[in-house]
């Protein structure tokens, strides 16, 4: 027999090509989720602004956003159904063993899409045909039912890592599942409430960066001013909660996922007294240039430098994350994210206390306009930690994604025809939300019919028509 | 009738309301390619954006419906699917993320991206429902093994799934037809109700010529489920026929009251009929129900789901639907 080490290698190179082709679309996928989960409810608060006092401003940019919500909403179905074929496309041996306990979370999500598929479009429809608060309430369900979904899918997620509520069968199969402990994993809470909050930070901080660049450009009338408070202030509320979220968070990590944690921090040997490494490289069982605090992640992980921390010497090497270095430094980059907002909300608050206006130099609305891409870079670092600190399994514990990933071949074309695609939707959705703003800004005074997904159709003007 | 016939049940409720609506959702997209650039064709198009921009997301919702049904409460069943027809299913995949993407583009940006927009959604629209065709008919003709990892092209380019797959396209354009004659005539536009009646009975003979082509085919590639087809499902078969032919008869001498019950009765006639010619297998010849079916609790979890979604889903369609057809206020 010729000793060929080739189909390995492709097997290998096969896999790597699945998990790039299934993190890029999720990580598409997650940033329109956030606006599933978080823009409703934006809207809503100045739906409820325009009604409570009249305000002309905030029912315009309600009646506004609610349209960019069902564009995004309309795109985000579609990266969500390519992602409910790939579950099966790429990781059919997963599918195959635990679909009947990961599909369980996911089950009771199909009532919440679909409940909010509905209710925007009552919601779009509602704005000539439901009087006044009627229709605020009927937005009311859009923002409950996304949340709830959000529920179900991290709950599916968090079962991955933290994989409870079954036992595996004489025959490899999933046997005696116990529904509720699937759902409510000891991961499922945290989880939830961190990526709850981090939806309203993406969605507070980017919807507030499209109105801080209007205004840098000179546009400062109030229903500028208004467009960018409302979401900002969102966002500044949930930047600080967003940490203590975290911290709580990551210690959930250091007591349920071990090999993660010591991944997150760069821990290498088990023991007391582990220094909090910031930056750096993780190579060779050592961090290299980063700066150490001692004690310091001991601290953060237990109350007490006396702590014991699990480090990767003591998980054998087949078990461990492979690529500890991309891990640390997401971890890193999210926090430092996570603190870099907080001090931006800081700054906002203290200015609007004094003075009941925003700090006045420019700087403020460009530091602004860059916190929309910042929130979008930590929710995406995070996951990474998420996701790749569960390598190299796919269901911890059980199954290792080697198993589960498909024997087709050619999944680097898929991918890279993948990119090309989801590269070409994010430029159209671009276009598309700009040439809507633009076209707002050309109709000052009287609202054009916008058209988008789910609307009524346009009662055309007379000079519109050909 | 078991509990995993019932979740069984179930996904073929998923399955027809996808065909039924979904499908017409296709169609609606293949009528707006074929419309043309004339002021007719424009009109037509006006109609057909009118009829599914309310609803064409929460119409593909059922698709993924069906999926998590699929690989919940049957895993070995999906498994075996996807690891066989993963062809035509990524392209089925991709035609929904073009088709989905160009309606939202078009209909939210005028001018020159419209054109090529209307275009992707059109040609995507007729793709798509294709190659679940394929994937169809594949399972049925006994294609996929228990195991998965069947051929993965000459499993789904034999006659009888590329019939199914033209037989799909046709059944779609023919849904969205009949609902578009409908709603050509609510709209008092009766130049294009015309229009869509004559559009209805070319689709009819395509979806009948391909049905008839699909029985031969089923006769030498599909034998499990033709036999099926001609004991078991005779009633359903007949009944369909019935329905198609009584939907002819009404559109010969210009009715349109009653048109969409019969149309939509002969296409969810067949889709019954395939499941009783199946049963008790979920993948012919290679998984039969209880053998796909996960586990016990994970069954009961599914169908207390599919009940709430129905108590909670139904009114707020109901609600939606009274809006869109209530007058703005003013």
């Amino acid at each position: 027999m010729p000793d060929f080490t080739f189909p390995l290698a492709d097997a290998g190179s096969n896999l790597l090509a699945a998990r790039y082709q299934m993190g890029f679309t999720l990580g598409f996928h997650i940033v329109l989720a956030s606006f599933g989960v978080a823009f409703p409810a934006v809207m809503l608060i100045a739906e409820y602004r325009g009604r409570r006092s009249g305000d002309e401003d905030a029912l315009r940019l309600a009646r506004r956003w609610s349209k960019a919500v069902a564009v995004l909403f309309a795109v985000g179905a579609v990266s969500g159904t390519v992602l409910s074929f790939e579950f099966g496309l790429l990781w059919p041996g997963m599918m195959n063993r635990f679909g009947d306990a990961f599909g369980i979370a996911f089950a009771i999500e199909g009532i919440f899409f679909f409940l909010e598929a509905i209710f925007i479009a009552i919601y779009i429809y509602g704005w000539k045909r439901l009087p006044g608060w009627a229709h605020f309430w009927s937005g009311v369900p859009i923002a409950i039912s996304g949340i709830g979904g959000a529920l179900s899918v991290i709950a599916a997620n968090a079962w991955m890592n933290t994989p409870d509520g079954f036992s595996v069968g004489a025959d490899g199969r999933v046997a005696d599942v116990r529904p509720l402990d699937v759902i409510f994993n000891t991961s499922t809470f945290h989880e939830f409430v961190h990526m709850w909050v981090a939806a309203y930070l993406v969605t507070g901080f980017l919807v507030a960066s499209v109105y801080a660049v209007a205004m840098l450009r000179g546009r400062r009338d109030r229903y500028h001013r208004l467009g960018f408070l409302i979401p900002f202030t969102v966002a500044a509320i949930a930047a600080p909660v967003q940490i203590v979220v975290g911290d709580f968070a990551a210690r959930d990590v250091f007591e349920d996922q071990p090999a993660k944690f010591a991944a997150m921090e760069c821990v290498y040997e088990s023991g007391d007294d582990q220094a909090e490494h910031l930056g750096g490289i993780c190579t060779d069982g050592e961090v290299k240039g980063s700066i150490s605090i001692p004690g310091g992640d001991s601290l953060l992980a237990g109350f007490s430098t006396g702590t014991d921390v699990t480090g990767l010497d003591s998980i054998a090497a087949d078990d461990q994350p492979p690529t500890p270095t991309t891990i640390h430094l997401a971890f890193d980059a999210m926090v430092g994210l996570g603190f870099a907002m907080i001090a931006l909300a800081g700054w906002f608050a203290v200015a609007w206390r004094r003075k009941r206006d925003l700090p006045a130099t420019p700087w403020f609305l460009r530091a602004s306009a860059a916190a929309g891409a910042a929130a979008v870079l930590a929710l995406e670092c995070g996951w990474m930690v998420t996701e790749i600190g569960r390598q190299p399994w796919i269901v911890h514990g059980f199954m290792r994604v080697e198993d589960a990933v498909t024997p087709a071949q050619g999944i680097w074309w898929v991918f890279a025809f993948t990119l090309l695609i989801y590269v070409g939707l994010g430029l159209m959705a671009g276009v598309v939300l700009r040439g809507m703003a633009r076209r707002w800004r050309e109709a000052e005074v009287a609202e054009p019919e916008l058209e988008a997904p789910y609307s009524p159709p346009p009662t055309r003007a007379p000079e519109a028509a050909p | 009738m078991s509990k995993a016939d019932a979740v069984a049940a179930i996904l073929w409720i998923g399955v027809t309301l996808y065909a039924v609506f979904g499908g017409a959702d296709f169609g609606a997209g293949m009528w707006d390619l074929l419309a043309g650039r004339g002021e007719r064709g424009e009109r037509a198009r006006a109609l057909i954006d009118r009829s599914i921009a309310p609803v064409w997301e929460a119409n593909h919702v059922w698709l993924i419906f069906v999926l998590v049904v699929l690989w919940t409460a049957f895993p070995p069943a999906f498994s075996a699917v996807m690891t066989t027809l993963y062809i035509p299913l990524a392209l089925a995949a991709l035609g929904i993320v073009l088709r989905g993407s160009g309606f939202a583009f078009r209909h939210a940006l005028p001018g020159p991206v419209r054109g090529p927009a209307t275009r992707v959604f059109g040609v995507s629209s007729l793709l798509t429902p294709f190659f679940m065709g394929t994937v169809v008919g594949a399972i049925a003709s006994g294609e996929v093994p228990a195991d998965g990892g069947g051929d993965p092209t000459s499993s789904w380019t034999g006659v009888f799934p590329l019939v199914t797959g033209a037989l799909f396209v046709a059944t779609s354009a023919y849904l969205a037809a009949v609902f578009l004659v409908r709603d050509a005539g609510a709209a008092g536009d009766r130049d294009l109700q015309r229009y869509f009646a004559r559009r209805t009975l070319a689709a009819a003979v395509v979806a009948g010529a391909a049905a008839l082509g699909g029985i031969f085919a089923l006769h030498s590639d599909a034998r499990f489920v033709y036999d099926g087809l001609t004991s078991d499902g005779v009633p359903l078969v007949i009944l369909s026929g019935i329905c198609g032919l009584g939907a002819l008869a009404l559109l010969a001498r210009g009715i349109t009251r009653g048109l969409r019950p019969l149309a939509v009765g002969a296409v969810v006639a067949v889709i019954w009929g395939f499941f009783v010619a199946q049963y008790p297998y979920m993948v012919p010849e290679s998984l039969t129900i209880e053998d796909a079916a996960g586990a016990s609790a994970t069954l009961t979890e599914v169908i207390v789901v599919f009940l709430v979604a129905g108590v909670v889903c139904l009114p707020s369609l109901g609600l939606l639907y009274v809006l869109s057809q209530r007058r703005a206020l003013e």
